[in-house]
């Protein structure tokens, strides 16, 4: 992490850092990524408090002087922003859960109880997941008119979910078999059932591997823009990023660059929120001292 | 109480692999019988049956006369210690001792109490509230055993307790265990590979080999009266010298001496000889014998610390030469020709081609 101390300016601090070619070209490069990575986030931000001259000023404004929150304000009063935002949290949050409540048995399914053609099972998983997903996108249609499931939530919770599925099985099949064999036989021994297992020793053992995988079907889901461009056309299901990409201007010729950027914005934040609140589970190793160290 | 039977015990897991063929035996109440055998001989598989961690294929285990094969484990009342010990990572020390006890139901009170005797026996009282993953490997062991002894259960059940526990803190432990057990009234069942746990802990050892018990007897007389080649080779080191001699008449032809046979009712025509390299008898100089008297050169000599293991090329006109091991005090015994007997009562004779001893123990 980028907050960890260098031990040796720790032990040493009087020691003057040598500035060899080697550091600098380092630095260099590692400054070269980030702006890479981060520029186009910062001019989106950036875009989002400038006032209108500056956004269309020629040459271009990079870092404003002045600074407005009128986009955001548009956006919430102009547009039903706020409902937006409940849409992409509802389906977000439903298909995250039931992709972990159907994908974590099914993983420990395959991992634990070998069933009778498991590696066939897991091949076709495997397989699935290897699917350009845009490929699915007229089957789809087809099934969401024939179960008149069009303009609903369930037309994006599970496609969103069964997506998922596959990465999230796979990712938790393999935590699940190194979880030690032991601790669970130690458990039935002790009397838990199968169930009281299941939720007291192994889901708390598996926990980071649910939080990263539940993360990544979230932000799949929060993005997801095709399925939600072609199943839903009622204004208040809409999700985030078609309800941003259909922000207009007054006329036709105008391109509301900052209410766009300004709903950028607004639908990155709960993501970066969310890994940050997770990242201490992600990062910690919970099975640390099960068995002999 | 709760006497332990286990009765023509089989776990088949595939046609080609089968652990287990045919094991009966029985644990009282206060007994240790400890399992002895080579890794992959199926100790762990019968324990696990006994546990219900795994089903048996044939047979019956009874506890205190209650059918419990077909029983879940939690329902059968045992205490078990997993060679990797098995702690709950993600639960602190207490929690790891009173999971089980709170599954039962057991009153509060109870189980402070019982974990407070438990932690006072073992020295956990400092180690309460700390998690798994910030004890050193014997506290985590202690831990297991006291996680096992809580359950105050009708058996009790160690896969290979020690066997992550470095030399010097294997025999604390080891001592510890045995106090511990002795204080226990419930049958005990011992997993080991280790021959000197088994001869200090138990009341009987069971050899395991092949699938079948070799040999079910009190640690002693595994070790003074092996019943056939196996348990002789496998129990005691340095290993028994063990070799195949051609007899003629009542005599086994050891190289060029002839060693008379125990009383037989038809000599075979070859015979396997046992002696261990602590029974070799060395003869003074003046030291005289009515016994066989032997004749070889030191041709290799280890240094075990306390004694020297060295090795005698016996001569034979037959054929090659035959090679015994005598465990001797330290001294400079390189290339000496040495005069030695052996004690007839120390020599065991083993069947050419079951294996079974000859004479039998009465
Ligand atoms: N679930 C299983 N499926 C198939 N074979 C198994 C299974 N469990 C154990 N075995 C086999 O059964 C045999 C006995 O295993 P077991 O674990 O009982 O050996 P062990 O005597 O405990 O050995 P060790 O001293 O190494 O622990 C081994 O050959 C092992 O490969
Ligand atoms: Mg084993």
């Amino acid at each position: 992490m980028s907050t960890t101390l260098n031990p040796d300016s720790l032990a040493t601090p009087a020691k003057p850092r040598k500035l060899t070619v080697g550091t600098v070209l380092f630095w260099l490069a590692v400054v070269a990524i980030v702006v890479f990575c981060l520029a186009p986030i910062l001019w989106q931000v950036l875009t989002s408090f400038k006032v209108n001259e500056d956004i269309s000023a020629i040459p271009n404004v990079y870092f404003p002087t002045r600074f407005t929150l009128d986009h955001y304000i548009e956006l919430f009063t102009r547009r039903p922003f706020m409902r937006y935002v409940f849409n992409s949290a509802l389906v977000s949050v439903v298909s995250t859960v039931t992709c972990l409540l159907i994908g974590a048995p099914a993983a420990y399914a395959l991992a634990r109880l070998r069933p009778l053609g498991g590696r066939i099972i897991q091949a076709g998983i495997l397989l699935i997941t290897l699917f350009p997903g845009i490929l699915l996108l007229q089957g789809l249609l087809e099934i969401v008119q024939a179960f008149h499931l069009g303009n609903r939530y369930l037309s994006l919770i599970i496609p969103y979910t069964a997506i998922n599925l596959p990465l999230t099985i796979l990712v938790m099949r393999s935590f699940y078999e190194q979880l030690p064999r032991d601790l669970e036989d130690a458990a039935r021994v002790d009397g838990y059932n199968t169930l009281q297992m299941l939720t007291k020793i192994v889901m708390p053992l598996t926990l980071p591997a649910l939080v990263t995988t539940g993360i990544l079907t979230f932000i799949f889901a929060w993005n997801e823009f095709i399925f939600a461009l072609t199943f839903i056309t009622e204004e208040r299901l809409k999700t985030i990023p078609v309800a941003s990409a259909q922000i207009g201007g007054t006329s036709v010729f105008e391109i509301p660059y900052g209410p766009i950027a300004a709903a950028t914005v607004v639908g990155t934040i709960p993501l970066v929120l969310l890994v940050l609140f997770f990242q201490r589970q992600i990062i910690q190793g919970l099975t640390a001292g099960a068995v002999k160290g | 109480m709760a006497k332990l039977e286990l009765i023509n015990l089989n776990k088949t897991f595939t046609p080609r692999i089968v652990p287990v063929k045919d094991i009966s035996l029985s644990v009282e109440d206060g007994e240790v019988l400890t399992l002895l055998g080579p890794s992959g001989c199926g100790k762990s598989t019968v324990l696990r049956m006994i546990a219900g961690l795994e089903e048996p294929t044939k047979g019956q285990i009874l506890i205190g006369g209650r059918d419990v094969t077909y029983l879940k484990p939690g329902d059968r009342n045992i205490a078990m210690v997993f060679q990797s010990y098995a702690l709950y990572p993600h639960m602190t020390v207490y929690d790891n001792l009173c999971a089980g006890l709170r599954l039962k139901k057991v009153p509060q009170d109870e189980i402070d109490r019982r974990i407070t005797e438990v932690s006072h026996i073992l020295g956990l009282d400092d180690l309460m509230q700390r998690k798994p993953g910030q004890l050193s490997g014997g506290q985590r062991q202690r831990v297991a055993v006291g996680r096992a002894l809580v359950r105050r259960s009708d058996v009790f059940l160690l896969d290979e307790p020690l066997s992550n526990l470095d030399a010097l803190l294997r025999e604390h432990v080891r001592a510890d265990l045995k106090q511990i057990f002795s204080a226990q009234n419930a049958p005990v069942v011992y997993v080991t590979h280790d021959q000197t746990e088994a001869m200090t802990l138990s009341t009987q050892v069971a050899v395991l080999n092949n699938g079948y018990v070799q040999q079910l007897d009190a640690p002693e007389n595994i070790y003074n009266h092996p019943a056939n080649q196996f348990v002789a080779g496998f129990v005691g080191s340095p290993q028994m010298n063990l070799l195949t001699l051609p007899c003629q008449g009542n005599h086994a032809l050891l190289g060029d001496f002839k060693i008379p046979l125990p009383d037989l009712p038809t000599p075979p025509p070859s015979v396997v000889l046992g002696i261990r390299p602590d029974h070799i008898h060395l003869l003074e100089a003046d030291e005289s014998t009515d016994r066989p008297i032997l004749k070889g050169k030191v041709f290799l000599v280890e240094n075990l610390g306390m004694n020297n293991l060295v090795s005698i090329r016996i001569p034979n006109s037959q054929g090659k030469a035959i090679v015994l091991r005598a465990l001797l005090p330290p001294a400079t015994w390189a290339n000496r020709e040495l005069t030695f007997t052996l004690p007839p009562e120390l020599t065991h004779w083993f069947n050419v081609q079951s294996g079974d001893a000859l004479v039998r123990r009465s």
